[in-house]
């Protein structure tokens, strides 16, 4: 193409291209206002301990709605079973972690108390793992999730250490941090997180911080509150009513 | 975990080249060429065991890309790039420039380009030309020390600023990690040094070892007394976490931490330094001793790296149990990864020493 040819195609082209611009920016401007607002929402769970039988529900369908790994130790949200014993000892187990070494069983009569606790990401207002990724893959959202971009993550695992509840891991198949999303993709179509739906006692509660009807802000009404490892100024949103001061 | 162990050796030798050139300490002067190759050698590995531990490791250069800028890891890659570059490879290259152009013009074909092509096609050996180049290496040593001090330093604080983890949450862990650092790297340039020089049929020169082992001796001595300070720091705040640590150093860490790093790597190489200080040895047996404590402190060090990256992910979040670390043996990040990834800093040292021979000074 000479000169001559290349500036008359450009002639051509340029007013061509406008036009396409104008064509689909008003392409763009007929599409609906997107129903779900993340600026009108900011989520949050809460447990209700006393509530929760150890059925280990929520970590079965967590596991099936958000193809985590069956194989143990891979959970976005897991139940730990606490006993204290009568000499003051605590004895912290996974429920439904059947392989491995021999678990301790605690005698009846040594038992002191014995409860469950859910855990999961708390979606903390102020995260660890946020601050310390090198590469902006995970991030919190407008209405109050931490989520991870599986895309970008390189697989680093610095925000698995500085995560201080543990609630992250590297998924063996994407090779990725992964972690609840408190079910973001069934969150934004009004729908409740996948362990929230199956809980049968309503252990779970989740809910909108942003709403004066909700149930969370009518949890938090009810109960003495209060969060794993307040200290470390994580501002975690799992909020937790009948908590144990064994807790971790 | 192989890591930092490499980024302190390469922080420890360049800190030992830096005596030289900003204190003017004569006695260390055959060891200055060594030292800077050997920290270039080891930068040039350390980032491999990084790479191979990610899961993708095809994205890393993300990390330089679209960094984080709250991320003490992401800015870290700026603190390497500007010590590998700014630093290291440019304080070579001006050492370097005169003897790399008068080289090439004695040699035969395959050298002559090479040493050419290093010299970066440089063609002037005027005084004034060599007058420059030292300033410049006065200037660059004078940057060259805060940075290798960041460098190291900094591989601390992406440990130390963990507030999740209670075995790495402390602020001394930087200053930790920079002496010991410094340790690890006079010692390496001593191991260097007392092997090499008897394989060219060199002697040793005593004045030069006995002021190596005399900064040693201080370096370790202020290491030792760092890392007691946070011991009993912790031991006397005696906060919740005490009980998990407590159970970790009693069992799982008990050889690496109470044997190989604090007995062997510290106490009995100090006490062989003192032995050779109060006793007037000949110079045999010196080399001799201060061989056994290089050898000893750079198992220490190994040790030391053990015992914060491990150590630290061998308790739950919650403190209540300890988890298992089984080292595999094959597989990407298995002992023979590390093994080999341990010794290819002395392949790629082996073919500095050959591109630039330190020992070898051209004719004025």
């Amino acid at each position: 193409m000479d000169k001559r040819e290349f500036l008359k195609s450009l002639v051509v082209f340029i007013p061509a291209g406008g036009v396409i611009a104008s064509l689909a920016k008003q392409a763009g401007a007929k599409a609906p206002e997107p129903a779900y607002q993340a600026k009108n929402h900011y989520y949050g769970m809460g447990i209700e301990i006393d509530k929760c039988i150890g059925c280990n529900r929520c970590v079965e369908a967590c596991k099936l709605e958000n193809d985590v790994p069956q194989e143990p130790f891979f959970f976005r949200t897991w139940v730990e079973r606490y006993t204290i014993k009568k000499d003051k000892s605590v004895v912290v187990q996974t429920v439904g972690l059947r392989k491995g070494k021999a678990r301790e069983i605690v005698e009846q009569e040594d038992v002191l108390r014995s409860f469950f606790v859910p855990k999961l990401c708390n979606h903390c207002a102020n995260p660890p793992c946020v601050q310390v990724c090198p590469v902006d893959a995970t991030w919190s959202t407008e209405d109050g999730a931490v989520l991870v971009d599986k895309n970008r993550c390189i697989g680093c695992r610095y925000c698995i250490q500085a995560c201080p509840y543990g609630a992250r891991y590297l998924h063996p198949k994407t090779k990725t941090a992964d972690k609840c999303t408190f079910c973001y993709h069934r969150v934004v179509r009004g729908l409740l997180p996948a362990c929230v739906e199956v809980c049968p006692t309503q252990a779970r509660i989740f809910g909108d911080l942003k709403s004066q009807a909700s149930r969370l802000v009518r949890f938090e009404r009810l109960n003495k509150i209060h969060v794993l490892k307040p200290d470390l100024n994580t501002q975690p949103k799992v909020y937790y009513a009948g908590l144990d001061g064994e807790v971790r | 975990m192989v890591y930092p162990y490499l980024t302190g050796l390469v922080a420890g030798a360049f800190i030992l080249a830096s005596l030289v050139k900003v204190f003017n300490v004569e006695e260390v002067r055959p060891t200055y060429r060594l030292s800077l190759l050997t920290a270039l050698a080891f930068l040039l590995i350390a980032p491999l065991p990084l790479q191979l531990h990610l899961g993708h490791p095809l994205r890393s250069y993300e990390i330089f890309l679209t960094p984080n800028p709250t991320s003490a890891m992401a800015m870290f890659g700026f603190v390497y790039l500007w010590y590998l570059m700014g630093v290291l490879v440019l304080e070579l290259w001006f050492e370097y420039r005169r003897d790399l152009i008068v080289w090439s013009r004695e040699e035969r074909f395959p050298m002559s380009l090479v040493h050419r092509a290093l010299s970066l096609f440089s063609t002037d050996t005027s005084d004034a030309a060599v007058a420059f180049d030292r300033k410049a290496i006065q200037v660059i040593t004078v940057i060259g020390i805060p940075s290798a001090f960041l460098l190291h330093g900094y591989v601390g604080f992406i440990f130390g600023s963990v507030k999740a983890n209670p075995w790495w949450g402390s602020v001394l862990m930087p200053i930790v990690f920079l002496m010991s650092a410094i340790v690890s790297g006079i010692a390496l340039v001593m191991f260097l040094y007392m092997v090499l020089t008897p394989l060219r049929g060199e002697p040793i020169d005593m004045r030069c070892l006995d002021k190596l082992a005399s900064y040693l001796f201080y370096a370790v001595i202020v290491d030792f007394s760092l890392e007691a300070l946070d011991f009993i720091h912790r031991l006397y705040q005696s906060e919740e976490s005490i009980h998990i640590l407590g159970t970790l150093i009693a069992s799982k860490l008990f050889m690496s931490l109470l044997v190989i790093q604090i007995f062997l790597g510290m106490l009995l190489p100090v006490g062989i330094m003192i032995a050779v200080r109060l006793f007037s040895v000949t110079a045999e047996l010196r080399k001799l001793f201060y061989f056994t404590a290089i050898i000893l402190i750079q198992l220490g060090i190994f040790a030391t790296r053990w015992n914060v990256v491990i150590g630290g992910q061998l308790f739950s979040k919650s403190f209540r149990g300890l988890t298992t670390y089984k080292m595999e043996v094959v597989g990407i990040e298995g002992l023979i990864t590390a093994l080999v990834l341990l010794a290819l800093p002395f392949g790629v040292l082996l073919v500095l020493l050959k591109v630039f021979p330190p020992w070898r000074r051209a004719a004025a």
